[in-house]
């Protein structure tokens, strides 16, 4: 078992998934969390700014986080956790993303033997206006 | 008329270099070439960028950030005045993780560009653009004239005062 495998493990059982974020170190940089509910939150950090001037999240700093939730979901999902490889992913910006608090949420479309298919959904406000959907095709073996 | 790329040039470097905690800087994103149509850029490896920390792999979210990044810049170069492109939607296939401990090249070129939106296409390669280890498509806008006036004024002197501020 690797360290993540493990830590995501421990995550679950515990319920406590940020034990999992802790443990990478690019999710701890963008700073992200996970609600007990499954809710992905971002909260505002210099660190992702792109646009001073707004001030406004960084394209890619939005893409990462939604695509970084998408693999968690998809491992905290799994009867045995394995580190998922994303083969592509996808995402739709539709509204700005200010500097403020981000939320997401996963569903899985499809949970097949080979390949998983998820789609992202993330908000800052109002849940009922995304500022960006994203989907992706992630590889178990 | 097209946009000057001496005026690109300091845009983008303005927007990687002028806020120090920022997420270019988080990053550590630099630009190492400015063509019309065609821009490329680096980043180094580091710790902090790194998804699964046994092996040292860097996470595929930094390389969406990375060929976001690069897409975006070259559709400003296809821009009739010096201005921003937002990110309409951007598709990203990964075709093997990057190798640690080496840098990360990205070279996007626009391969269209309409009156409101301008097609990009870009890879992600640790040496060898002909192995890539991930592949882009992004869609930017393209903003009315109207939408940067004065935007040029501002960038060339917020550049010299950066600029002047190093020296």
């Amino acid at each position: 078992m690797s360290h993540i495998t493990e830590l995501a493990q421990q995550a679950r059982e515990s319920a406590n998934p940020n034990l999992l974020m802790e443990g990478i170190p690019y999710a701890k940089l963008l700073g992200m969390l996970m609600e007990p509910d499954g809710t992905f939150h971002l909260p505002p950090k210099r660190t992702n700014i792109g646009n001073p001037t707004l001030p406004a999240l960084h394209g890619g700093a939005l893409g990462g986080f939604m695509e970084m939730c998408g693999i968690t979901h998809v491992m905290m999902a799994m009867e045995v956790i394995k580190v998922p490889k994303v083969v592509d992913f996808s995402i739709d910006y539709v509204r700005a993303g200010l500097f403020q608090d981000t939320y997401a949420k996963c569903e899985i479309v499809r949970f097949g033997r080979k390949l998983v298919n998820i789609s992202v959904v993330a908000w800052q406000d109002d849940a009922a206006k995304p500022i960006a959907r994203a989907r992706a095709q992630l590889l178990i073996d | 008329m097209a946009v000057d790329l001496e005026d690109v040039r300091k845009l983008c470097e303005l927007m990687v270099h002028a806020n120090k905690e920022d997420h270019f800087h988080a990053l550590g994103i630099e630009v190492t070439d400015i063509a019309r149509h065609k821009v490329g850029m680096k980043l180094d490896y580091n710790e902090n960028l790194v998804g699964d920390p046994e092996t040292g792999v860097v996470h595929g979210g930094a390389i969406t950030a990375l060929l976001d990044t690069c897409c975006g810049f070259t559709a400003s170069t296809a821009l009739e005045h010096l201005g921003l492109t937002p990110t309409i939607d951007l598709r990203i296939d990964y075709m093997g993780p990057a190798e640690p401990h080496k840098p990360i090249y990205a070279v996007a070129e626009v391969y269209r560009s309409t009156r409101h939106v301008i097609f990009t296409r870009g890879v992600a390669h640790q040496g060898n653009p002909e192995r890539p280890i991930a592949q882009a498509v992004g869609n930017f806008v393209s903003m009315d004239g109207g939408a940067f006036d004065n935007f040029r004024e501002f960038v060339l002197e917020a550049y010299d005062q950066m600029v002047g501020r190093k020296a």
